[in-house]
């Protein structure tokens, strides 16, 4: 008897989506959920209509605004953005595409609001015209960013043509030290592997300090992965992920949700099951981890000292020279003395209700230091609703933060949210590049509990280390 | 897309590891509901260092850019390519591009070339020591040659094809219609729709 091939979690999700594969081609895909936005889809339906084609699944494909949205109700849109809304609510109702606009409760950066609303399950494939559509992988779906011609491909076709990737294992086993919170995790692994750690590869978190964290602490994990070069990021679905997604709007009910349920079941690695990489973490050597220069790769610890770039691999010497500049940062300054002029919770990293309950925890009572202006945005209007429910927003507010409306604001500068230039900020967002947050802008990447005890000391710090 | 079958021309060297495509194209130029318009946003904020190497006239009408590894890493937004496109470039070679950078230059028919890193540090000192040497790019023969080097690069037989003949995509891909139908036959029914 042949033994039973055994697979990956990342392999049996993609090799159930072939629907064609043939010797010299890359395999093409079906895609369950396309997701979209008004940024990196107008062009795609503009090719649509010029060659008469029509969307093959609307009922797979949902809308939202979220890029460029303004985040308080009294900024004016500027033209070109709202012309760019304009477009994405015209492509919806001449395709028939379900479309949550600026405005209704449903609302918020599409990374969020599709696992709130149940659209995200384990298994699936899931593609949106965005890098951290990877975040989806926390539910053991193959979830990647694609770019506008693609976007074009799947509305016409509900297929992408891409080639089967390598698997990789992160293995993180051990207890997560007090203060270390899943964005430390993913930081730290970027650290560890670099920008083009993971490239070719899905993903695999996995080990006891990834099992034990709640599915918001995972999409936190899985959406980084871009930044390790990583095709996306998966974690195996266990019954921690069963019940976020059980009773949620478009989660399977009754027999379908057992059948369901028997099914993803199934989906873990096999044991003896080969990956092409692994690289293995301990967990309790894991800290609060700020980034000080223009790649995510580019971070240390809390309690260490802007690095010397003569004392790196030669291989990143220039580039952390250039950063450095860039930073305005001097090599040998302890991380803690470097004082921000603004902080910013938020994105599709950090800016769901968890995020928010453990930021409010350390402001409650507090007031943001004088000059630092602090904006929580949260991810989704359902978040800000519940944050609401729940008394965050006041204490945000008592703090001194500005409580915004949901959307991606400063983690990429569309909107009117930006950094001027030469302001630093501390971030709870994915990317720290050059001007990523405004031109001339200095992003430093952390975790929402050390954003909020930033916003609160006017330099980086950790909970612990406020008076 | 447009078929590509050779670029001829002289070089930019772009000696930088790690180019993020917010760096290609802004943020700002992404608010455009147009497929045109970015060339003049191309490396917006690296232009206004009059040191930057685009500013420097030896390498005015460069239409291939030689960067370092990862290149075109970060957000997916295909713009970037069209900068690079309407700024005059028809090829990008590096040591490796980001996969989605590098699939997006696939569909505009940017042409995609990831050699050796020697290779390239090879071609950056060529082009450094002679702005004028001219650089051929033959896709159908998967090569590069420049005064003193030859190299191959890698391009799988589909993407070839469709570069070489200038296919368009989808409807490649709805010539495969009926087994598009077969397989969403047998879908499984708890799976989520926009109905429900």
């Amino acid at each position: 008897m042949v033994a039973a091939m055994k697979r990956t979690l990342a392999e049996k999700v993609w090799d159930r989506h072939v629907v064609r594969r043939a010797t010299g081609e890359p395999d093409l895909l079906y895609i369950d959920l396309h997701l979209i936005h008004e940024v990196t889809s107008p062009q795609a339906f503009e090719g649509l209509r010029l060659a008469r084609r029509r969307v093959r699944r609307p009922d797979l494909t949902l809308a939202t605004m979220d890029h460029n949205v303004p985040t308080t109700p009294a900024t004016p849109v500027d033209d070109i953005s709202l012309k760019q809304m304009e477009a994405m609510a015209r492509n919806a109702r001449e395709f028939g595409i379900r479309l949550y606009p600026m405005g209704t409760p449903e609302q918020g950066i599409v990374h969020v609001i599709s696992p709130q609303l149940g659209l995200t399950e384990p298994g699936m494939t899931i593609v949106c015209g965005d890098s951290h559509t990877a975040t989806h992988g926390a539910f053991g779906a193959i979830a990647f960013g694609i770019g506008t011609s693609e976007v074009e491909h799947v509305l016409a076709t509900q297929t992408l043509w891409a080639g089967r990737p390598g698997t990789m294992a992160v293995t993180v086993e051990g207890a997560l030290p007090r203060g270390v919170w899943a964005k430390d995790v993913i930081l730290g692994i970027i650290a560890r592997i670099g920008v083009s750690g993971g490239v070719g590869a899905v993903i695999e978190y996995r080990g006891s300090a990834i099992r034990g964290l709640s599915m918001e602490g995972r999409m936190t994990i899985c959406n980084m992965s871009i930044e390790a070069g990583a095709r996306a990021g998966m974690i195996a679905p266990d019954d921690v992920t069963f019940a976020y997604v059980e009773k949620r709007k478009h989660a399977p009910k009754g027999a379908e949700w057992e059948r369901a349920l028997d099914d993803w079941r199934a989906l873990p690695t096999d044991a003896g099951a080969h990956h092409d990489r692994e690289v293995r973490i301990d967990a309790s050597k894991l800290r609060p981890y700020v980034s000080w220069g223009t790649n995510p790769a580019q971070t240390v610890t809390i309690d260490e000292r802007v690095p010397d770039p003569d004392a790196l691999e030669p291989a990143l010497r220039e580039a952390a020279g250039r950063a450095l500049r860039y930073m305005d940062l001097t090599p040998g300054t302890p991380i803690r003395d470097i004082a921000v002029d603004a902080v910013f919770l938020g994105s599709c990293t950090n800016a769901r209700i968890e995020d928010l309950r453990v930021a409010g925890d350390v402001v409650r009572g507090r007031r943001v230091r004088a000059g630092v202006r602090a904006l929580v945005v949260p991810g989704s209007m359902l978040v800000k609703a519940q944050a609401e429910r729940e008394g965050l927003d006041r204490l945000f507010r008592d703090a001194g933060f500005e409580w915004r409306d949901a959307g991606c604001s400063m983690c990429l500068g569309m909107n009117p949210d930006i950094l001027g230039p030469g302001e630093r900020c501390a971030s709870t967002s994915n990317r720290n590049f050059e001007g990523r947050q405004g031109p001339g802008g200095r992003t430093h990447l952390v975790s929402p509990a050390v954003a909020a005890a930033t916003a609160i000391a006017g330099h980086f710090a950790l909970p612990e280390d406020l008076a | 897309m447009r078929a590509v079958q050779r670029v001829v021309g002289r070089a930019l060297p772009l000696d930088r590891a790690n180019v993020d495509t917010d760096q290609i194209i802004p943020a700002h130029w992404l608010k455009r509901i147009e497929r045109t318009g970015y060339g003049a946003g191309l490396f917006e904020a690296w232009r206004r260092d009059p040191a930057f190497v685009m500013n420097d006239l030896r390498y005015a009408g460069a239409s291939i850019l030689i960067a370092g590894a990862n290149f075109g890493s970060g957000s997916s937004r295909e713009h970037a390519v069209w900068a690079l496109d309407e700024a005059g470039f028809s090829a990008v070679i590096a040591p490796r591009l980001a996969e989605i950078f590098r699939a997006n230059c696939l569909k505009s028919g940017l042409v995609p070339v990831e050699l050796a890193a020697d290779e390239v540090t090879k071609l950056l000192g060529l082009v450094h020591d002679d702005p004028r040497i001219e650089i051929t790019i033959d896709v159908e023969r998967r090569t590069v040659e420049a005064p003193g080097l030859r190299a191959t690069f890698a391009l799988d037989d589909h993407a070839h094809v469709r570069l070489l003949e200038g296919l368009d995509d989808i409807a490649v891909t709805l010539a495969h219609a009926d087994e598009i139908t077969a397989y969403e036959a047998q879908r499984a029914a708890w799976l989520p729709s926009l109905r429900d």
